[in-house]
């Protein structure tokens, strides 16, 4: 191997002065938000005191406030689930809109085959089948659902990739069907009862545990596999992929159907979490999701960001929601000060981007 | 100086009503180096198009290696061995060198795990640096990614691509068009050296000192269709007549019925 400190061709550079990784930035913008909430709760005098972050109360010795970082993360590992599927689909060049929706369809599929028979010695009065569909094997359920998520997003690939109609219209017609197919499934009524064995999927911190599962293998995934890498290069330069031999229509397919599946996971957690199925569940899902992925440094452009960079992505989203809860603002601000969030995000990103392409 | 690597027969491609390339009749030996030349619009990257599977042809064959042969797609000629630098460059901005030089070829491990098989990062930058001094090319940084790149280095990114596999014919459209005289110096010698390897080449160049400097041939197209076939290491052959040429003042005494 060549001296490090020396290019090809005996050209020096510094590779101490190398730049830092962008999520580094989202991270410290991480910090500074919670400290703002930190400073906030000293300052506003209808606070009265309390901390967001640390436990300020007596009868606990706890050093940090627990159970509201617990519901932090317990809130955003749903949404980040399907984040990290949005932020495959965004770095190959396209963008889901499909995957709120399809938490809806798949979580009323899903709960239907996961029905426990009776219900505290009482026949299951939300049946949607027939006795057959009772207390399945808890694998039943999950497969049906990936598979239906799998389906879907098969669809979204096909027909960005073969149609060649923008991915955006693609999946809004998809966010369209998958909402009509949740309230069609049982006519709008919701589904409820499922097995035990379903119900422990998503109990108590299990939504953490898998979403810190799958980011870490999504994480391994993006950066070391042909798949990730595939992903980056279609995304960047889809003609420059092409010409190097990379199946550009078969990558999207695979692409929308992973992130299909992933939309199909976090439904499976969140039915299994709530005991029940909606067809209203997952609305505005696919925006927070998207929202998460930007906040994180993925660009809409396609190319650029990271898993590590939506896990912090979702983790601020989460941070700001619980925060303007603990400064007592009202929701419709709250959603208010959201959008305005994101599209600083963006603004901030997009200007830090600039000065990089100027720099040289 | 024997084998014909490359012949093409009454190679056609209409875009619609224009006639972008009318009848083109082309021979390459091995270890030849030929220039194309010709105006804008003469159907220069037409011709390389058609060769490199870019465009199907819409008539003529096409014979490399003294098989007719019928790209589909750059891949399918890649892996017949004709490697080339498109005038686009065909790189993906946000990867590194390494990744770019070895994008759709990646060395991996653990190959049974299909499309989530793992990138080789080690073996790929070894080799890569291993490429990039065989062919002389500098580049501070391979850990730097396209979009933080001059043209020039970029330039010399898509070739070391191109140099750095074993090819049976490289094509290079217009490599020098936008570099500063050390960048150009540095492409004419990665040229020099496949030259030495006995590698053909076809080089497309509007630049007649570098052109009088490189290559054993010249072939001039005009209006679509070939109107000079020039050996410049036989025969004395001024820029003043390739000029002419290309401007339509002269042309080749075989090419005289068809060229216009």
């Amino acid at each position: 191997m060549a001296d490090t400190s020396r290019g090809t061709g005996g050209l020096a550079f510094d590779s101490k002065k190398r730049s830092l990784p962008s999520e580094l930035n989202i991270f410290i913008a991480l910090i500074l938000i919670v400290l703002a909430f930190e400073a906030l709760g000293q300052l506003l005098p209808y606070m009265n005191n309390q901390s967001f972050l640390f436990d300020t109360r007596d009868r606990f010795d706890s050093i940090f406030n627990e159970a509201r970082l617990r519901i932090i993360i317990l809130q955003v590992s749903i949404i980040g689930i399907i984040a990290l599927g949005v932020t495959q689909v965004i770095i190959s060049g396209g963008i889901d809109l499909s995957s709120g929706p399809l938490v809806g369809a798949t979580a009323m599929i899903v709960m239907s085959f996961a029905q426990t028979e009776l219900v505290n010695g009482n026949p299951n009065p939300k049946a949607v089948f027939g006795a057959w569909a009772f207390d399945l094997p808890v694998l039943i359920p999950i497969m049906v659902g990936l598979a239906f998520g799998a389906f879907i997003g098969a669809i979204n690939g096909a027909l960005i990739a073969i149609t060649r109609i923008p991915p955006f219209i693609a999946t809004l017609g998809m966010f369209l069907i998958c909402r009509g197919i949740a309230q069609a499934w049982t006519r709008g009524k919701p589904v409820s009862f499922p097995t035990e064995s379903f119900a422990s999927i998503g109990k108590g911190m299990m939504p953490v545990m898998w979403f810190i599962g799958l980011a870490f293998i999504l994480h391994f995934v993006m950066r070391y596999t042909v798949y990730g890498k595939h992903t980056y290069a279609v995304g960047s330069n889809e003609d420059a992929a092409r010409m190097s031999g990379i199946n550009v229509e078969r990558h999207k397919v695979m692409v929308y159907m992973m992130a299909s599946m992933l939309a199909a996971f976090a439904a499976i957690i969140l039915s299994s979490k709530n005991l029940t199925a909606q067809s209203g569940m997952g609305i505005f899902y696919e925006l927070y999701a998207i929202a998460m992925a930007v906040i994180g440094g993925v660009s809409l452009t396609g190319g650029r960001g990271s898993i590590i960079g939506t896990v912090l992505g979702a983790m601020v989203f989460g941070v700001i929601q619980s925060g303007f809860t603990y400064i007592k603002l009202d929701a419709f601000f709250q959603l208010m000060a959201m959008g305005t969030i994101i599209i600083s995000a963006v603004v901030l990103d997009k200007v830090r981007q600039d000065r990089a392409t100027k720099r040289n | 100086m024997s084998d014909i690597i490359l012949e093409t027969k009454g190679l056609t491609k209409h875009y619609g009503g224009v006639h972008a390339l009318e009848q083109a009749d082309f021979v390459l030996r091995d270890g030849e180096h030929v220039a194309i030349m010709g105006d804008n619009g003469a159907g220069k990257s037409t011709f390389v198009r058609q060769i490199t599977g870019v465009e199907q042809r819409t008539s003529g064959t096409i014979k490399f290696g003294g098989k007719e042969v019928n790209f589909k797609s750059p891949i399918h000629a890649r892996e017949a061995g004709i490697e080339t630098v498109f005038q686009t460059l065909a790189l993906a901005d946000h990867l590194d060198v390494p990744d770019n030089i070895f994008l759709g070829r990646e060395i991996t491990k653990w190959n049974w795990l299909g499309p989530f098989r793992r990138l080789d990062y080690k073996a790929m930058r070894a080799e890569t640096i291993a490429a990039l001094e065989r062919t002389a090319v500098k580049i501070p940084n391979i850990n730097n990614t396209i979009q933080n790149m001059s043209g020039g280095q970029r330039q010399c990114v898509a070739i070391a691509r191109t140099a750095s596999f074993h090819s049976r014919l490289t094509i290079m459209d217009e490599p020098t068009a936008a570099l500063g005289v050390q960048e150009t110096e540095q492409v004419e010698n990665i040229i020099r050296n496949l030259k030495d390897a006995g590698e053909p080449l076809i080089l497309v160049s509007h630049n007649m000192r570098q052109v009088f400097d490189l290559v054993d041939r010249i072939v001039v197209f005009r209006r679509g269709r070939i109107c000079a076939n020039l050996d410049i290491k036989a025969d004395k052959v001024t820029g003043e007549d390739v000029v002419g040429y290309i401007t339509g003042a002269k042309t080749g005494e075989e090419y005289m019925e068809t060229a216009l």
